[in-house]
């Protein structure tokens, strides 16, 4: 029993992705209809073309039919998933399954959601029973990411002040970097000292700590890598596809110390082996990263690998993850500046990869280290929170491997 | 001779100023503070903290063969509430739990009917008194329970004071009433009962005097309780017991708790009396009533551990006006843009009681680790059903780390959240209460306390919550 990856078995051959944002006159059907439209042309294939669907909502639908229903699909197959903030990843790497087994020719990954009907702030939860009841229910999205924040700076000796120092210069890169995004929800650069004294929503974080609450839908066409270059001159390769729910027992056992994500270590490492990838660091040319929260950009800078163990904060403050650094992360803005259209994120990460590894990416926010021949791109995608989460990590690259 | 084998008392954390009160609406200058229940508790649950404290010692939940729960403000019609205390209790499912629910009285009718039942009974008295804002309710009442259990001596659980005798005279009066839903008491010309209340106690106390064949200037600790407070300061003047028997009704510090009321003097007086001494608790309301009580050697080795003056000492600065309204229900607060709140479901409730009432987790007997909520499958060794209880609602613990949810639906916000790591092994994360942000710390010591988290769509949720553990507070046994 082994895990095989599917190593430059697939590519993405065209892509779609809406304005993320407030559509108060767009409905998910709507959102779904543009970034699947953009896909197929954008491949220069029709819908007709696409063999099968992968369909990614947390709730904004369900079943297939919420994709076949809006796009008035003729009797294809159409599969509905969800995995929590990582239900757009699941869509995408569902479908380059499908491919890569040969069971269809053309797969589509579509994920939408749309979060402005509720009225509410933040996220609201699933409707199961009893869930929220007697147990670790009732924190909200924010409280439960804020609980990296103290233990981080305990562990590494920061003060809450030097804390606050650090994950507020991540939310400033991130949205310097969404400024220079069409596509971007939140499109100005916000002063340090805004984000710094900004009301607090949970523990340390403030509202500039806080991914933003947005509507927004994206899509990916795939097939096999011998079939990529009759679509497209440029094709993105699949290198690894790596999902790993948790056991879910860092809220159970003492061990766990809440300045890391014990999952997404895991599937970075599968990631790497499927890839290939022995120094992510040095050999990725962007990552594009689950920045929920602000502390959690700063814990996944090193359960990815792209830090030592206590050093991210100190990488962060230098710039190493800004747009000229040695490793540009969220170059089109992250979360911070998409909001997290939940079913939508994980293929926007992706469209955000395509876009760069392709040359498309506008100049001001081109990563430079696309120039000195770096290739590969890496999304990252969790859903849950600190202690129990799910966690996916893609590798992608322009060529493919000797 | 049986008699009293157990107490405990419970003085909730908050406490009201009174001059606040009268700044606020520009009354009269009012001395002193009440307890305030907080936005988290009820009378169930209060019963539940006070009964925890009597049933400390080991041995003693097993001999409790009935539960009485005596409250003028139960959680609950119709459903009975002292259900909720026997399964927070986990008391054997044979013991019959039973209220005693709607008028102030119910606090005496308890306390005689435990202390005169055959069978080792359970009473526990409970009130959250309130008043319209302004009222003399409102300043001179209080929240608060106690907790009482009686029956024989027994070796490892011995009779800590004698029934004596006792004695009730029962009166068909309009003083204090209440229509069912009304939000405050009414009350009839306070002079009108005085003369009737002083009359009624000497009866009751002269005839259980007699019974007991005791002089009055025996008594050691004359406790008079009631809500006519003209009353029991005549009744206090007039016994006719030595001036230094007269004991304090604490209402200047903690109110007066109404149903609860008699429960929380008599443990207080518990708390510190010598041996051999003789307690006439006399009770005044709808009638009066006398318990004559004499304590035993045993009492100074077996008091509570957590005596009322001490819960007195450790209560909160006094809390604003505004919030104490807020949380009683008399200003209504925006509500955070938040859906709202979900309200348990009977059924996963139900199969789940000993945790969500009794907080019992499971311990993997392969390995050793336990699980909180409890499992079927070991987090650790990945054992299946090798699970066995393990209760952990006295196993206090350190917080790993925390947060402030100001975006989270409580009725206080903000809602102080921890991950609590116990001793012995185990992790939970659950709010903190009683707290402020101050008190949420990496390292901090917490215990469990059993509350009332919310109430949904017309139902109650109740589930335990981390406390800060206080100075003041003895280290509590297992139980």
């Amino acid at each position: 029993m082994s895990s095989h990856g599917i190593r430059d078995r697939v590519a993405i051959v065209g892509m779609g992705c809406t304005p993320f944002g407030e559509h108060w006159t767009r409905s998910a059907d709507d959102l779904l209809v543009d970034a699947v439209g953009d896909a197929v042309t954008s491949a220069g294939v029709t819908l007709d073309d696409v063999d099968a669907f992968w369909f990614g909502t947390q709730a904004s639908g369900v079943s297939g039919l919420a994709l076949s229903r809006a796009l008035r699909l003729p009797h294809k197959p159409v599969t509905r998933v969800e995995n929590m903030c990582a239900t757009g990843s699941e869509a995408l790497r569902n479908a380059c399954y499908a491919v890569a087994s040969g069971a269809y020719d053309m797969a589509m990954a579509v994920g939408v959601e749309k979060l402005k009907d509720s009225g509410m702030s933040g996220l609201s939860g699933t409707a199961i029973p009893g869930a929220g009841d007697d147990s670790r229910g009732e924190i909200t999205a924010p409280a439960n990411f804020s609980l990296l924040a103290p233990a981080y700076a305990a562990k590494y000796g920061l003060s809450g002040e030097e804390m606050k120092d650090v994950i507020t210069r991540i939310a400033w890169k991130n949205h310097v970097n969404g400024a220079r995004n069409p596509r971007a929800q939140f499109r100005k650069e916000v002063p340090l000292e805004r984000i710094r004294s900004a009301p607090v929503i949970a523990g340390m974080l403030g509202v500039f700590d806080c991914s933003g609450v947005s509507d927004g839908s994206a899509a990916a066409i795939v097939v096999r890598a011998e079939d990529a270059y009759r679509y497209t001159d440029r094709p993105v390769f699949v290198k690894a596809l790596s999902f790993v729910a948790g056991p879910a027992d860092g809220l159970l056992d003492p061990e766990y110390d809440f300045t890391t994500f014990p999952e997404v270590v895991a599937s970075a490492r599968e990631a790497y082996r499927q890839a290939g990838v022995t120094d992510p660091r040095a050999e990725l040319a962007l990552a594009e990263v689950h920045d929920c929260f602000t502390p959690t950009e700063l814990v996944l800078m090193e359960d990815l690998g792209f830090s030592e163990r206590g050093q991210a904060w100190k990488d962060v403050t230098s710039g190493a993850f800004d747009l000229d650094g040695s490793l540009p992360v969220n170059p089109d803005g992250g979360l911070k500046a998409f909001g997290h259209p939940i079913g939508a994120s994980g293929l926007r990460m992706m469209f955000e990869a395509w876009l760069q590894l392709r040359g498309e990416a506008p100049p001001e926010r081109t990563v430079t280290s696309l120039a000195e021949g770096r290739s590969l791109a890496l999304t990252h995608n969790l859903g849950g929170g600190p202690g129990e989460c799910v966690s996916f990590v893609s590798v992608v690259g322009s060529q493919l491997s000797a | 001779m049986p008699g009293l084998i157990a107490y405990g008392a419970y003085v909730p954390y908050h406490r009201l100023a009174r001059a606040d009160v009268a700044a606020a609406l520009g009354t009269p200058p009012a001395r002193g503070t009440r307890a305030v229940a907080g936005y988290d508790e009820d009378t169930t649950s209060m019963a539940v903290e006070a009964a925890r404290t009597a049933l400390a010692r080991d041995g003693l939940r097993p001999r409790v063969g009935q539960l009485f729960l005596a409250t003028a403000a139960p959680a609950y019609l119709d459903k009975t509430n002292a259900t909720a205390v026997h399964a927070a209790l986990r008391l054997d499912e044979h013991v019959l739990a039973a209220d005693m629910a709607g008028s102030v009285r119910s606090g005496l009718g308890a306390l005689v009917t435990a202390a005169r039942s055959p069978i080792p009974t359970l009473t526990v008295l409970s009130d959250l008194r309130t008043g319209l804002p302004g009222g003399s309710d409102e300043l001179a009442g209080g929240d608060g329970a106690a907790a009482f259990v009686f029956g024989g001596h027994r070796n490892g659980a011995p009779v800590l004071a004698e029934l004596l005798a006792h004695d009730a005279v029962s009166d068909e009066i309009l003083e204090r009433w209440r229509l069912p839903g009304a939000p405050a008491s009414r009350v009839w010309e306070e002079r009108f009962a005085e003369e009737i209340y002083v009359s009624l106690a000497d009866k009751a106390l002269t005839a259980a005097l007699d019974q007991a064949g005791i002089d009055r200037a025996a008594i050691d600790h004359l406790v008079v309780s009631g809500l006519h407070a003209r009353a029991c300061a005549a009744v206090r003047r007039a016994a006719g017991a030595r001036p230094e028997a007269v004991t304090p009704d604490l209402a200047a510090v903690i109110g007066n708790a109404g149903a609860a009321q008699p429960g929380l003097l008599v443990a207080d007086v518990l708390d510190r009396a010598a041996p051999g001494e003789i307690i006439a608790l006399v009770v005044l309301g709808d009638g009066a009533g006398v318990l004559l009580l004499r304590t035993t050697e045993a009492l100074p080795a077996h008091r509570s551990a957590r005596p009322v003056a001490a819960q007195i000492a450790a209560g909160s600065a006094p809390m604003p006006y505004a919030t104490y309204l807020s949380w009683r229900g008399l200003l209504d607060r925006e509500p955070p843009r938040r859906p709202d709140p979900e309200p348990p479901y009977a059924p996963p409730a139900h199969r789940r009681t000993a945790w969500k009432y009794g907080f019992v987790a499971s311990r993997c007997e392969k390995c050793g680790t336990r699980h909180l909520p409890p499992d079927g499958v070991c987090v650790s060794c990945r054992s299946v059903d090798t699970m066995a209880d393990e209760p952990m609602q006295h196993v206090r613990g350190s917080v790993a780390t925390f947060t402030v949810d100001r975006l989270a639906h409580t009725p206080s916000p903000p809602m102080l959240v921890v991950v609590v790591d116990y001793d012995g092994g185990g992790r939970f994360r659950c709010q903190l209460t009683d707290a402020t942000e101050a008190d949420a710390a990496i390292g901090a010591r917490v215990e469990m306390t059993f509350r009332r988290t919310v109430t949904a769509a017309g139902v109650h949720n109740y589930f335990w919550k981390a406390r800060p553990v206080r100075t003041g507070e003895t280290e509590g046994t297992r139980g």
